[in-house]
């Protein structure tokens, strides 16, 4: 259906049903629980989910079919925001234009840094990347200041007054979707439950569907099998009279255009626009995202963006006074023995775990977490059927 | 692989049910009509503290977060009750607030915007905090403010030094206690003509960005108009750690004044590098080369060890002052701590200690009647003498403190000397000054969410 095989086509309802059903899933402890401190369905932290999931899908485009890694990606994120931030305080406060923005002018920024950077392969395409994504954060941050606002960032101001509007005087522009305000939630109360669904979030959630979906496409399309043999060997595709670079390059500006996706997005849920958005730690953040889930699986990189956020989001916030009412019915001298071994990994130590794990990840599960999951999936099918695995499922699991 | 039925008759029933399911819910809901964003409805309320806890400002961070879980157990009754003693306004009565036990939830800023909006929204989202509160940054400060004032809660900024957080970006749901680079400049200039004379040629080294300018625009103001003269100012990249290359320049140029609009570790090391170049023992037009550093804090002048003795700056509150409410305020700290505060606790404290206050007498803790209650509010007994948190732009309104690095510290607290207390007249300004976003800049209106 939908020009996927049968096996595609299931991934794609999974992760249709994951999204439009995150507001439960990730809101499994009631609200006002202990366990409550790890829900994760709140609109903010679920639009990034879904966000920096687009942006892992877009690099994934890239690092995970040409092998090219880009260590610069989070250039085409910011430059998307800006592009899409001005289309909201000049032109509309309708999201859908200032998305398309974000990622036409990150396309193009994306074509001119791929036609420079893609004369070189391997290690050298990695570091001009980086050294293009560092000079844009610099200049965002100093050089580009009345463009854009520098340390401060951009937001909607007050006297922003877009030609497509009617704001009262003095009112602050909304993002909105013809009239719908992006920050409008539905709160649902199930006894103790408490589940949000946000506007925004789901806006976002169907636009990363129909990224999810486009990027299957390619994935199994002939310019994604080219872009597999760019991976495999170059020369050799060289010596068959197929010139790369056109290939390469369409793979770069694709994913350049994903990544202003996920940037015009990130404005349309959240009207601000900071140059940190830009700096080489979350041009690194996308690599590790990809990584961990799993690069050049499908929906990998989709799993290391969320597995990355929530700790960003959730582990960063326990503090010491969480950990001492966790181990509150301890004796003292235990309670705070445990607490000083703890402490160190969570709270401002999230980095540390993330470090932990995706060095446990590399080394255990090279394929990532998707790969964890395949051997946990194995494993209960042959404790099921007690014979060895067959031929067919063999071949489902193509080393990609 | 199992061969999985999805038939469209299935598919049908599913979606159906699902519907069903999203439909359901209109009889569950409670109708909760709250008047603004995360009424406290329970016996506690909730305070979002969103400070750098990792990044090149976690010491100040951390320091903010003492002083805020000083500030929630004060406000709960806990401890020698701290400023609250000495505080004009008597409406607490530590019992929490509105006889409602403080609980707070913390976050990091990570001294990026985008992470202290993320962890902001988390707190007001997630954790349904009434007020955020915290932040070693201007572009961190203007960010979350700017989300505070869409999502309708009230926003106490920590330390924000840059005329635009109450400038160009002021905001109605956001206040700061903090003084701003205006106030340094203007506190500063009279006592540099007092001590180096009216005709020095500066020269600017400034930080590129945001708060370097609004500090190098604020000093320059001020030195000019008495009749100091700019010679240059100089934009240096705030990852800079060695600033030889910039220094050299300043000898050539003729200036017998360097102002390093610096702060942090860039100003440990620039200053560093100046007094290693020599600048100190020059002599240039007849007159002793000196250097000036506007925004001096506690904890630069112990990362830059001896170069500071004799160094004028301004800074928002030294702990060796000698009132009430300092007094009151580094003991209790010093009890709970074992040292004594820099002004990052103070400053936030302070704010923690207003909020609750100015809810007490609003008496509620709709964001609204909480800005009504602290626009135009006169306090005294917080360390800063008498005070007034200007309606026009939420600013306070304050005495500035003119310190000096001090020849023979006693303790590696004791670094910094008060030379003068700048009365609060001479840094007054108009809430349209060119500097703070002129005539354009507005407040807008309070927004109370939901």
């Amino acid at each position: 259906m939908f020009g996927l095989n049968k096996k595609d086509f299931n991934l794609f309802l999974i992760v249709i049903a994951l999204t439009m059903l995150a507001p439960f899933i990730l809101n499994p402890f009631p609200a006002g629980s202990g366990m409550a401190q790890f829900n994760a369905g709140y609109p903010d932290l679920m639009q990034r989910f879904v966000i920096f999931g687009i942006f892992a899908i877009g690099f994934n485009i890239l690092f995970g079919l040409t092998g090219y890694l880009s260590f610069g990606h989070a250039a085409f994120l910011g430059v998307g925001s800006y592009g899409a931030i001005w289309m909201m305080k000049l032109v509309t406060l309708n999201v859908i234009p200032a998305i398309i923005m974000g990622v036409i002018v990150s396309g193009v920024f994306a074509l001119a840094i791929g036609f420079i950077s893609l004369r070189r392969s391997g290690i050298y395409f990695s570091i001009l990347t980086l050294a293009f994504a560092q000079m844009s954060y610099a200049l965002a941050y100093s050089v580009l200041t009345p463009i854009t606002g520098g340390e401060t960032g951009l937001q909607i101001k007050p006297t922003d007054r877009p030609i497509f509007s009617n704001l009262e005087e003095g009112e602050i522009g909304r993002a909105n979707l013809f009239g719908l305000d992006m920050r409008s939630s539905y709160e649902l109360e199930v006894g103790n439950w408490a589940f949000t669904f946000n506007t925004g979030y789901y806006i976002a959630a169907i636009v990363m569907i129909l990224a999810f979906y486009l990027s299957i496409r390619i994935f199994r399309s002939p310019f994604g099998t080219m872009l597999r043999a760019v991976k495999s060997n170059q020369t050799r595709m060289n010596y068959t009279g197929l010139n790369a670079r056109p290939y390469t390059l369409a793979a770069f500006v694709i994913s350049g255009m994903y990544a202003g996706l996920a940037g015009g997005l990130l404005v349309a849920m959240d009207t601000q626009v900071g140059p940190e958005r830009m700096f080489w730690t979350a041009s690194g953040e996308v690599v590790l995202m990809t990584i961990l889930g799993g690069a050049s699986t499908l929906i990998g990189p989709v799993l290391g963006a969320g597995l990355i956020k929530y700790m960003e989001n959730i582990l960063s916030k326990i503090n010491k006074d969480i950990l001492h009412q966790w181990f509150a019915f301890l004796p003292d001298g235990i309670e705070d023995f445990l607490v000083t071994i703890v402490y160190p990994f969570i709270g401002k130590g999230w980095h540390l775990t993330l470090g932990i794990i995706f060095m446990a990840v590399v080394i255990f599960l090279p394929g990532g977490l998707v790969e964890g999951g395949k051997r946990f999936m194995d494993f209960v099918k042959r404790k099921k059927s007690k014979t060895p695995p067959s031929d067919e499922s063999a071949q489902s699991t193509p080393a990609e | 692989m199992s061969n999985s039925r999805l038939t469209r008759r299935g598919l049908l029933k599913t979606s159906a049910l699902a519907g069903a399911g999203l439909a359901l819910p209109t009889i569950f809901t409670a109708s909760s009509a709250a008047a603004f964003t995360n009424e406290p409805t329970g016996s506690s309320v909730t305070l979002g503290f969103n400070v750098p806890q990792t990044g090149p400002y976690a010491d100040e961070g951390a320091d903010e977060l003492r002083a805020y879980e000083l500030a929630v157990e004060h406000l709960n009754g806990g401890g020698d009750g701290g400023m609250m003693n000495t505080f004009s306004s008597k409406a607490l009565q530590g019992n929490g607030i509105l006889g409602k036990k403080v609980e707070f939830v913390t976050g990091d800023t990570q001294t990026k915007s985008d992470a202290a909006r993320a962890s902001a929204k988390s707190m007001i989202e997630k954790d349904g905090a009434i007020m955020i509160t915290g932040g070693s940054s201007s572009g961190v400060a203007v960010a979350v403010q700017g989300l505070c004032q869409e999502a309708g809660v009230i926003f106490m900024a920590g330390l924000t030094h840059s005329n635009d957080t109450t400038g160009k970006d002021r905001k109605a749901n956001g206040f700061r206690h903090f003084f701003n680079s205006y106030m340094s400049g203007a506190a500063l200039a009279p006592v540099l003509a007092n001590a180096y004379g009216t005709d020095r040629k500066a020269y600017h080294l400034t930080a590129d960005y945001n708060w370097g300018y609004t500090t190098e625009e604020a000093v320059k103001a001020s030195t000019e108009a008495m009749g100091w003269e700019t010679v240059a100012a100089v934009k240096t990249p705030l990852t800079q750690t060695d600033f030889s290359s910039y220094i050299a320049p300043v000898l050539q140029s003729g200036a017998d004044t360097l102002v390093l609009n610096h702060y942090g570790g860039n100003m440990v090391n620039s200053l560093t590098n100046a007094v290693q170049f020599g600048l100190r023992d020059k002599q240039v037009n007849g007159k002793d080369f000196q250097i000036i550093v506007p925004l001096y804090s506690r904890l630069m002048a112990k990362g830059a060890g001896a170069n500071v003795k004799g160094i004028f700056g301004s800074t928002n509150w030294h702990w060796t002052l000698t009132d009430e409410g300092s007094k009151a305020f580094v003991k209790s700290f010093g009890t709970k701590y074992g040292f004594p505060p820099s002004q990052a606790a103070h400053t936030t404290y302070v704010q923690a200690l207003l909020y609750a206050d100015a809810v007490e007498r609003a008496g509620s803790f709709n964001p609204c009647a909480v800005a009504e209650a602290l626009e135009g509010f006169e306090f005294d007994g917080m360390g800063n003498g008498k005070t007034l948190y200007r309606a026009d732009d939420h600013q306070c309104f304050k005495d500035v403190l003119v310190v000096k690095g001090k020849e023979n510290p006693d303790s590696e607290f004791d670094l910094l000397e008060i030379v003068e207390v700048t009365p609060v007249d001479q840094v007054m300004y108009a809430p349209d000054h060119p500097q703070m976003g002129g005539p354009e800049a507005t407040l807008g209106t309070c927004n109370a969410g939901a």
